[in-house]
């Protein structure tokens, strides 16, 4: 499951632009912050390839095995 | 601190007589204190100080580093302190120059270290194997921004070793670089010295807090490697050690508090050598190597009469300013022979109010007992 | 829920002050990872950085020590760390103004005497903190605030540079090839002796917008798009790799590392073998 930590975002699209599915897109509305974060279109689309994790700048958006996200 | 291979080394020295040099002295001084990591540059006239401590520090379980130049010398100081060795290096004008920034950082960071100046003829490579007094300044407000700063300024052999191991304790109490302000007449001096024997020694040990600063003014320094997550910056910091470099109070409360702990110890760091005073109507005050013909000239004054006394600042700076007040009010004149144009008399005259006569020499060769004789001829005629 | 690798910082100081898409924060991450994978305890290990955005990298973010000292004087402060703690890891993270630039000599040195660092190098091709003027690494003919009729210099191959000095370990990779990168660095942290990695990064501030990269995703795309492999690079003529990226280990050696040998001069004064 993708998680976005909006706290840290600063909309840079990279993690949008490396998922290899169609999981994430850019948000319509500014976040607290200002920045324009992703928003999750589908978890289904998300294949835990955690690219998205890996060239987040900010530590703003990273995957969990489902079986931990249930009751996390 | 030191090893007991380290401490069982140096008690073979114990009351051990050597003709040695100022710059071998100042080395084994540093040993004496405790000193484990030597990062250095090589230039005359302090190159003796790096030979005899690559030689010797292997002995004492220390580390000898040579640099690929001054800047990274000194900053290798600043690291191998903050990992916990007592530390230091040796240099002269050229090399002190390019040392300036760091010794801000270490001012800034509060990390202890020695910096060694044995001063030669300047500016620039000036003359460059002939010895000078002329970094005096350089070494009070070499590097930039408000500061406090110790210096000491050693006027023998035997000295230069004394010397070496208060430096090395006045820098781990205040947490402040030191610098030791020699020359290169002394460093190339060769004159009888006398081994300490390690045992009777008085150390300031890392983290020895607990007496340490009369004024409160000084934390113990948390050492890296330890596992504290500690966090270092140059740039102002809070008290917890993070940047905060727009808050006009954090900075004026760091740097105040980084003077104050100096300035509010000057009791306890200033040293000087006072003879003949009681009476005197005159007085010679000089430092370092020029003290000694000073003192010749003074004793042949006064064998001839003469009413001059005989002041040496052991300790540059801080400046024992307020005891050279007092004494202003009771003289009528103060001469100042060194081998500059007249720093160390520039200083003093901000805190007397009768005339300070400039006997200064430069060009690489220190005042003859003759010279400062003659001039103290001049000035106590009335 | 949080990030798993938030435990490797100082997380009440996040988030980082690096502009949106900064390949700092990427660097960041790579390190982080790195340490994660190979289960280095972040407090044994020291990071040491110099002045510029890339040394804001590690200081004050990574949960370990941290030494911030002065600009292009990170790996003369951290040798001295390095010696009298022979067993942390002491990291040195940097740019290329700062290392490359007024640090340059110490880097040649450092490499030279094979110190047991390992030294991330950021190559942005700019000074970035101080607003995008031209860097050692500032390709021919950019235009930056500092070259306004264009940059006149050659830009330094620094990690073929630090190859030649004996390092024991050279790479350089950009932040396009995150897992590469990631694999680099470990390797790096596990080298004994001194390791380098030049890590070319993105400026989208301070020097995209001088080129047209306007932001990070552009520079990944440039950087894929530009990037050869060290064995492809081997192939090709020098006019053929004008502006192209060599990717991949530059080095490889195993010479002894600085500060063993020095420990080895006081056995040997200890037992009496020595000279
Ligand atoms: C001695 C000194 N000179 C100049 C500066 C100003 N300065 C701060 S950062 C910097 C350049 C930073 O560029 P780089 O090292 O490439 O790092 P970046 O910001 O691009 O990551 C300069 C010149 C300084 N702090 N100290
Ligand atoms: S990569 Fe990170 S900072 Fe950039 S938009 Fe995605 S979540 Fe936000
Ligand atoms: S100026 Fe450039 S290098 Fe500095 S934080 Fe911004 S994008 Fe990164």
């Amino acid at each position: 499951m993708i998680i976005i930590d909006e706290r840290y975002c600063k909309g840079c699209s990279i993690c949008i632009h490396f998922c290899p599915g169609k999981a994430l897109e850019v948000s319509k509305e500014v976040n607290s912050r200002g920045f324009y974060a992703p928003k999750v279109v589908d978890q289904a689309e998300c294949t835990s390839c955690k690219q998205c994790e890996l060239y987040c700048p900010d530590f703003a958006i990273f995957i969990v095995e489902d079986a931990e996200s249930a009751d996390g | 601190m030191q090893t007991d291979r380290a401490t069982g080394y140096l008690s073979t020295l114990a009351g051990k007589v050597q003709f040695a040099l100022g710059d071998e002295a100042i080395a084994y001084g540093a040993l004496f204190a405790g000193c484990t990591f030597f990062g250095g540059y090589p230039i005359t006239p302090a190159s003796e100080v790096a030979e005899t401590m690559a030689r010797e520090l292997p002995n004492v379980d220390g580390y000898y580093v040579q640099f690929e130049d001054e800047i990274g010398s000194i900053a290798a100081v600043i690291g191998a302190s903050r990992a916990g060795a007592k530390s230091m290096t040796a240099t002269s004008g050229p090399g002190f120059s390019l040392m300036q920034e760091n010794i801000g950082y270490a001012i800034m960071t509060e990390t202890p270290c020695v910096v060694v100046d044995v001063q030669r003829s300047g500016p620039s490579t000036g003359q460059a194997t002939k010895p000078a007094q002329a970094d005096v300044l350089q070494a009070r407000w070499g590097t930039h921004g408000d500061h406090e700063m110790i210096a000491f300024a050693p006027n023998s052999v035997q000295e230069c070793l004394d010397v070496m191991i208060e430096c090395f304790n006045l820098s781990e109490r205040y947490r402040h670089p030191v610098v030791l302000l020699a020359d290169g007449e002394i460093g190339h001096l060769r004159e009888k010295l006398v081994f300490p024997d390690p045992a009777d020694l008085d150390l300031f040990p890392r983290g020895g807090f607990d007496a340490a600063d009369e004024a409160g003014l000084v934390e113990p320094m948390r050492a890296y490697g330890e596992g504290n997550a500690v966090h270092i910056t140059g740039s102002t910091h809070k008290e917890n050690g993070m940047r905060d470099v727009v808050s006009q109070d954090v900075h004026e409360r760091l740097i105040t508090r980084c003077c104050a702990k100096i300035d509010k110890n000057r009791d306890n760091i200033i040293r000087v050598e006072e003879r003949f005073m009681d009476d005197a109507e005159t007085v010679v005050v000089s430092f370092g190597a020029d003290s000694r013909p000073a003192l010749g000239a003074v004793v042949r004054a006064r064998n001839e009469g003469v009413k001059v006394g005989y002041f040496r600042p052991i300790s540059i700076w801080p400046f024992c300013g307020e005891r050279l007040t007092q004494i202003g009010k009771r003289v009528r004149k103060i001469l100042v022979p060194e081998m500059n144009l007249g720093q160390l008399a520039r200083e003093i005259e901000r805190f007397v109010s009768v005339p300070v006569v400039r006997v200064s020499k430069i060009g690489g060769v220190a005042h003859s007992v003759e010279e400062v004789y003659q001039a103290i001829i001049e000035n106590s005629r009335s | 829920m949080e990030h798993h690798l938030l435990k490797y910082l100082r997380e009440e100081i996040l988030p980082t002050t690096h502009c949106p898409g900064c390949g700092c924060g990427q660097v960041l991450n790579a390190f982080v990872n790195a340490i994660d994978t190979l289960r280095i305890d972040p407090r044994g290990i020291i990071s040491v950085t110099g002045i510029g955005c890339s040394s804001w990298i590690p200081s004050p973010y990574f949960k370990g020590d941290t030494l911030h000292t002065t600009h292009g004087r990170a790996i003369a402060f951290a040798t001295g760390v390095k010696v009298i703690r022979p067993d942390s890891n002491v990291v040195v993270i940097a740019g290329d103004g700062d290392l490359a630039g007024i640090g340059g000599n110490h880097l040649i040195h450092a490499a030279r005497r094979n110190v047991g660092l390992t030294v991330y190098l950021v190559n942005n091709y700019i000074y970035g903190m101080t607003g995008g003027q031209v860097s050692p690494t500032t390709p021919f003919g950019v235009v930056t605030s500092t070259t306004p009729y264009t940059n006149a210099e050659y830009p330094l191959k620094i990690a073929e540079l630090v190859a030649a000095a004996g390092a024991n370990y050279v790479a350089r990779w950009t932040t396009y090839h995150i897992r590469k990168l990631i694999a680099s660095m470990e390797e790096a942290l596990q080298t004994k002796g001194f390791a380098f990695i030049e890590i070319v990064s993105q400026c989208p501030v301070a020097y995209g917008r001088r080129v047209g990269l306007r932001d990070g995703v552009a520079f990944m795309e440039y950087f894929k798009e530009n990037s050869v492999s060290v064995r492809k690079s081997k192939t090709m003529s020098e006019e053929e790799l004008e502006g192209k990226i060599v990717v991949g280990r530059l080095a490889r050696r195993e010479r002894v590392e600085f500060t063993e040998s020095l420990r080895k001069i006081i056995e040997e004064q200890r037992t009496g073998t020595g000279a």
